[in-house]
């Protein structure tokens, strides 16, 4: 399956900003943090389809994954 | 420490002592507290009855990192309550160094002339000012370093509080001579009621701050500092990326307001996010970082060059950004700084006047996504004092009623900030029980909601809201009160030891024994005391309501409002 990852603030350093990624069926969230290698303590934040998701969630074809680091503002 | 009080009509000054009551109080807390004690609540925002208060805060002028805030206080003519807003800037450190607890003006003058203060260690001078009146803060603050020097504080209002707008805001000179912004409730109106065009500051051989147990305070003062640039928030993303880094992260989340609310997620966020505008000034050899006051370590703020390299604005915040960007559906960023350069050198708050430039493009004044014509309504009109002008300078709801538009973007006649309160339910409940009219600030919900930050809770969900903005708005009141960044907050909100050592370091200032509970009981008393006051004012729970659009679903979640009167009334059930 396909799903579609967004990086956010100094994730996409070296990286990417969005990019496609084919993954095994019944893939999860911490797959693709493993398959990019993205620092474990650097993800904050992890939305699913701009739902706020668990490192094991179980990814559909199609999904919409982001993740940030800790950010704030106001 | 001392009150300074001025009175306008009699163009006279006094020095007071402190009353006990008002000891242990500073920047919002002491400002909410004299505008309880000595304005009439129904009076009329822009008359004699009506006073502006400026206030330090409790640990200002300290060795406290990020403690260089400023409250002004008023009744407000935008919202007709009680208002307190603070910034960063130069003036409040030189304010507690010169000692003064809070400096009062009351009373307008008789005629037309105007006036400019000055404010030294002997006390206030009142003296009639003709040359820099109609002038932009920018220039006034330039020709006041000038005249005075580089080591001089500045309060300014530009045309908008001239003309008693009820956006116009208070601009204070930052440490690189750019403004920052006493940004809400139409203070600067105040301000201009007055007939203050300008107040400068200067601290030479003030008596300084007194700290009762200064070793017990250094101690608590590091742990305090290490704290906030240890903590990932304050010591790494808001440095490099300021507050616009939640673009990106807001639009995900399907929180961030387009079109006027009507959408979560706007196209061109990637155009306007924090990550390309860092990129955008490191290309222009911008500033990514930079402190709003001496003795932040968060840095937030930033210089953002023009095409050519050139200054063009700084202190540019997600607010803005979110609002002449998304709000208005612009994407692009140069002209959204544009803006952000107009309304500091007017003085007029971006979050009012962006939501009024939605209500401007639902009226058909001008058609969405039209930056330039942004720009032009702020240069041509709100500038110039036009008809038009005077309207849109007067914010939202204004706009909206003159020009019979329902869908107004405002809580108690104040703007609604930058989160979709649909799909970040903990800041709606803010946003419609503040004290303050629409506020993010108040009680800022998105931590728990989206950024994981003080606990998780489910923004699409009630569950855990109310309690929640609750306790911010009672954590927010005392932290404005502390005259703190409310960016500390991320490290107090996460780290114990910081807690601890904020109330060790006000024990040792003051010769209390606070707890952080007795210090949140502070909070508990500043909160009241602000209800009281605007109920007073005519306030009932049916103004801390949102507006009635919002009950249409929003995408990409498709989610309503959907609390009651009844839940939003337990808000301040404490």
């Amino acid at each position: 399956m396909e799903v579609n990852v967004k990086l956010f603030g100094d994730l996409r350093e070296g990286r990417f900003e969005e990019k496609k990624t084919v993954l095994e069926e019944n893939s999860r969230v911490i797959d693709i943090i493993h398959q990019h290698n993205l620092p474990l303590d650097k993800v904050a934040i992890c939305m699913v389809n701009s739902c706020q998701a668990e490192f094991g969630q179980i990814l559909k074809n199609h999904d919409i994954v982001a993740f940030s680091p800790p950010v704030g503002g106001m | 420490m001392k009150i300074y009080r001025v009175n306008m009509a009699k163009l006279s000054f006094v020095v007071e002592e402190v009353p006990d009551e008002w000891k242990v109080l500073g920047g919002r807390g002491l400002t909410s507290v004299i505008i309880a004690k000595e304005v009439e609540p129904t009076c009329h925002p822009l008359g004699g009855k009506n006073k502006l208060v400026f206030a330090p805060g409790l640990l200002t002028g300290t060795m406290a990192a990020n403690a260089g805030r400023l409250s002004a206080g008023a009744k407000s003519p935008l919202t007709g309550g009680i208002k307190e807003s603070n910034s960063g800037g130069t003036a409040a450190q030189r304010l507690a160094k010169l000692g003064v607890k809070a400096l009062i003006i009351e009373d307008i003058p008789d005629g037309d002339k105007w006036y400019c203060l000055h404010v030294h260690k002997e006390g206030v001078e009142i003296k009639e000012e003709n040359e820099l009146l109609g002038k932009g803060n920018y220039e006034v603050i330039h020709t006041l370093t000038s005249r005075y020097g580089e080591n001089t504080g500045v309060l300014t209002i530009g045309q908008a509080g001239e003309y008693k707008m009820s956006a116009a805001n208070i601009s204070v000179k930052d440490p690189k001579g750019h403004i920052r912004s006493l940004g809400r409730g139409g203070l600067g109106a105040v301000m201009g009621s007055k007939r203050i065009k300008f107040i400068t500051l200067d601290d030479n051989d003030g008596e300084g701050i007194e700290v009762l147990d200064k070793e017990k305070f250094q101690k608590a003062a590091k742990i305090f500092n290490k704290g906030l640039l240890s903590h990932p928030v304050s010591g790494n993303a808001l440095p490099k990326y300021g507050t616009n880094v939640l673009v990106n992260i807001l639009n995900e989340a399907g929180g961030l307001p387009t079109k006027n609310f009507r959408m979560g997620q706007f196209e061109g966020a990637e155009k306007i996010c924090g990550e390309t505008m860092y990129d955008t000034i490191m290309d222009r050899k911008g500033d990514p970082t930079h402190g709003c006051h001496v003795g932040c370590v968060i840095r937030c703020s930033q210089t953002y060059n023009d095409k050519d390299n050139n200054y063009l604005t700084s202190g540019f915040e997600y607010e803005t950004i979110w609002g002449f960007g998304a709000g208005c559906t612009v994407d692009d960023l140069d002209i959204i700084a544009h803006v952000d350069q107009i309304c500091d050198d007017i003085g007029i708050d971006t979050i009012e006047t962006a939501g009024t430039m939605m209500v401007a493009m639902e009226a058909g004044i001008l058609p969405w996504g039209d930056g330039p014509g942004i720009l032009k309504l702020f240069k041509e009109e709100i500038k110039e004092g036009t008809p038009l002008g005077r309207i849109l300078g007067n914010g939202a709801d204004f706009t909206g009623r003159a020009f019979g538009v329902t869908r107004i973007p405002t809580v108690k006649h104040q703007s609604i900030p930058a989160y979709d309160p649909r799909a970040v339910k903990g800041i709606g409940v803010t946003y419609a029980t503040t004290t303050m009219g629409a506020d993010h600030t108040a009680g800022y919900s998105v931590t728990s909601n989206v950024l994981n930050v003080g606990g998780r809770i489910d923004p699409l969900g009630k569950e855990g809201q109310i309690e929640l903005s609750r306790n911010l708005q009672i954590a927010t009141a005392s932290v404005d009160s502390a005259g703190l960044c409310v960016f500390t907050a991320f490290a107090i909100l996460d780290y114990e030891p910081v807690s601890h050592a904020l109330i060790d370091m006000i024990n040792a200032q003051y010769g209390t024994n606070w707890s952080v509970d007795d210090w949140f009981d502070q909070g508990r008393y500043i909160l009241k005391t602000e209800r009281a006051f605007n109920q007073a004012a005519g306030f009932t729970n049916k103004d801390d309501r949102l507006p009635e659009f919002f009950s249409e679903p929003v995408p990409p979640h498709n989610v309503t409002w959907d609390f009651t009167g009844e839940e939003l009334d337990q808000v301040f059930q404490f």
